[in-house]
């Protein structure tokens, strides 16, 4: 399958207060690709994908999501964009005081015009889709974190988006969850086609699922990195960048503590 | 029991001890020998020892401005943490090139950790003053933050009045479920504690009253008196009070927590709009409720009065029909008429607090407290605007 761009970010600024975080950078995200957003702590990645599902505003540039830039559009276009697009909140952000099932049912309420029966038949399957049928009627804070987080997945795939960002799915997870949760994406991907736009720095996650990812640097405020995990930790020739794959300190981090 | 006192006294003994007393194990000698001030330190440096001589070693310090100064530490046995910090406290003191602080003498794995820090980069900075704005900028900056303030609740105004009127020009699109549940919490549970503070309230307006009216003979007019200011004033403001202190704080703390927890965000990128989601159900509930809660408050504080007067000599009837004869309907629907102004305002400002909430728990905290005090002072402000139209309008 040719590489079709489904998402791309041009010329993107962003920051703070006048604190530049990330200045001028551009990628793009193929269509059906586990696409991984790295970078150290402070970098930005998260910021950086809030930008890009539209909850906050660039300093400069664009993000073209299926073509429509998310910046720019509004009311109903942006809304026709959202639609596309399912995101898993790092805390799983899961209405706490609804069921898992009502939880998955509001966007489907709020969209379609389907009858109660048939949203709830929706819902479970979304429920199913991620292990979680058993537990429709329980409230978010009587399970388990990795099951909060896998509920918030079920909910971002209400709508059966095109693309779905996931912000650090396997952070404060075992690694047993979190590899279960490699899978569940894995699988998604194959089976559903969905584009993942994932911001992580779970090593073993990475090699599980990405097919490319980009590195962000706050110290160059860019991408510092772009391709296949394995490829960069091998081959790389930013000494940074191969540490960072390797898990080990940076030189300068060791010169420091020395 | 006498076993289980000794004890107690025991441990609180030992406990202030270990923190009050300083180890007897550190120890400072201080001598001028050849121009140069010898400080002499000797035993345990740890956190708990070195209170008993760093302000003595300080001291010995700034006597002696113009004198090299030696910190003698061949005899320190001990040093961790706590003994570094003092030594390099020493040694940060700004002085004069030819009156230099050395330290000498100390044990090898002790200066390894002394020589991890610069004691220059340490240094205290001069104590700045903080800086002060001058007047006029004082006031134009706290303009600008009460301007900025304004602009917020007036935007958010036409955003609330707007997602209202498509609330009520589409029915079916608001989420009734949640309006009743809010309902119910704003409502039904709000009633035993409207109905203590409005009983209370009618007890001490008649009982207040009658006292100085009984010398007239007049304690029938308690009735008027206590019907009038309740349904006019007392009865709409306290259930509005309570009604901020109650649910105003709570939606402030609920939609500040949903704020933290990121739902907000998982709304907005669901396409949701969180005014039309949870403003206007809101803000419909205590519509709904407000007016209702008033009507309770007023009729049980004219109970409590009408109680109280019983010991005066005045039976309920008595009461009742003197309440009927110079309080109007005119007098009722003057009260009810801010209530709807009173729940919007309520309802309206604890939701702004709350989608203003910062990230934190003590921002949830700082947004109820927010809400509570601004949907006061807005509900002071109102409620004279009514008194003086109502003058104007002879109401």
């Amino acid at each position: 399958m040719p590489a079709e761009p489904i998402i791309r970010v041009e010329h993107f600024t962003a920051g703070y207060e006048g604190n530049v975080l990330m200045r001028d950078i551009n990628f793009s995200v193929n269509r059906g690709e586990v696409f991984v957003i790295l970078g150290g702590s402070g970098s930005g990645k998260s910021t950086l994908m809030k930008h890009m599902i539209g909850l906050y505003e660039p300093m400069a540039g664009a993000v073209y999501i299926d073509g429509d830039d998310i910046v720019t559009a509004e009311g109903d276009a942006r809304r026709a964009i959202l639609k596309k697009i399912g995101v898993m909140y790092q805390s799983g952000a899961l209405f706490g005081s609804m069921t898992l099932l009502e939880n998955v049912r509001l966007p489907l309420e709020e969209y379609t015009s389907l009858d109660d029966d048939a949203i709830d038949l929706v819902a479970q399957m979304k429920l199913k889709l991620v292990g979680l049928d058993a537990f429709s009627g329980h409230m978010p804070s009587e399970i388990s974190g990795g099951m909060q987080k896998r509920a918030a997945i079920a909910r971002a795939m209400a709508l059966d988006p095109t693309i779905l960002f996931l912000d650090e799915p396997s952070a404060g997870l075992d690694p047993i969850t979190s590899a279960e949760l490699d899978l569940l994406i894995l699988r998604l991907a194959r089976s559903l086609h969905i584009t993942f736009v994932i911001v992580t720095h779970e090593l073993a996650s990475i090699y599980a699922v990405a097919d490319r990812v980009i590195m962000l640097d706050k110290r160059t405020k860019g991408i510092i990195a772009e391709g296949d995990p394995k490829v960069l930790r091998d081959t790389s020739d930013n000494p940074w960048v191969r540490q960072f794959f390797r898990r080990e300190a940076a030189p300068d981090t060791i010169a420091e503590t020395a | 029991m006498r076993a289980r006192r000794t004890i107690r006294v025991d441990s609180v003994s030992t406990a202030a001890a270990a923190r009050m007393a300083p180890s007897p194990a550190a120890s400072l000698a201080v001598s001028d020998v050849d121009g140069k001030r010898e400080l002499r330190l000797a035993g345990r440096l740890d956190a708990y020892s070195i209170a008993g001589v760093w302000p003595d070693a300080r001291a010995a310090l700034d006597a002696a401005p113009n004198v090299p100064v030696l910190i003698e530490t061949s005899r320190v046995e001990y040093c961790d943490g706590g003994g570094i910090a003092m030594l390099v406290d020493l040694l940060r003191q700004p002085r004069r090139p030819e009156a230099q602080v050395s330290v000498v003498g100390l044990k090898p794995q002790f200066q390894t950790l002394l020589d991890q820090f610069d004691p220059a980069a340490l240094r205290a900075p001069p104590k700045e003053h903080a800086e002060r704005l001058h007047t006029v900028a004082e006031i134009g900056r706290a303009a600008l933050i009460v301007g900025r303030d304004l602009y917020l609740q007036i935007a958010f105004i036409g955003e609330t009045s707007s997602a209202l009127w498509f609330a009520i020009t589409h029915p079916h699109r608001v989420r009734w479920k949640d309006v009743w549940y809010t309902c119910e919490q704003v409502g039904v549970n709000a009633l035993p504690i409207v109905a203590l503070i409005s009983f209370l309230l009618g007890i001490i307006l008649a009982f207040q009253s009658a006292v100085p009216m009984r010398q007239f003979g007049a304690e029938i007019f308690v009735a008027d008196l206590v019907g009038l200011s309740i349904l006019r004033e007392l009865g709409p403001l306290m259930t509005a009070i309570l009604l901020a202190g109650r649910s105003g704080a709570a939606f402030a703390a609920e939609i500040g927590t949903m704020k933290v927890n990121e739902e907000l965000n998982a709304l907005t990128t669901m396409g949701l709009d969180p005014v039309r989601f949870l403003v206007v159900t809101r803000i419909l509930a205590a519509l709904l409720m407000m007016p209702l809660l008033v009507i309770f408050a007023d009729l049980i504080g004219i109970l409590g009065g009408a109680l109280t007067m019983l010991s005066f000599n005045i039976p309920i009837s008595a009461f009742l029909h003197e309440v009927d004869s110079l309080v109007d309907v005119k007098d009722l629907l003057a009260g009810l008429a801010k209530a709807p102004v009173f729940a919007i305002l309520i309802a309206g400002i604890g939701c702004l607090r709350g989608l203003q909430t910062q990230t934190g728990a003590s921002a949830v905290g700082i947004s109820a407290t927010r809400a509570v005090v601004s949907g006061i002072i807005l509900l002071v402000v109102v409620d004279g605007i009514y008194a003086f139209v109502y003058y104007l309008l002879d109401i």
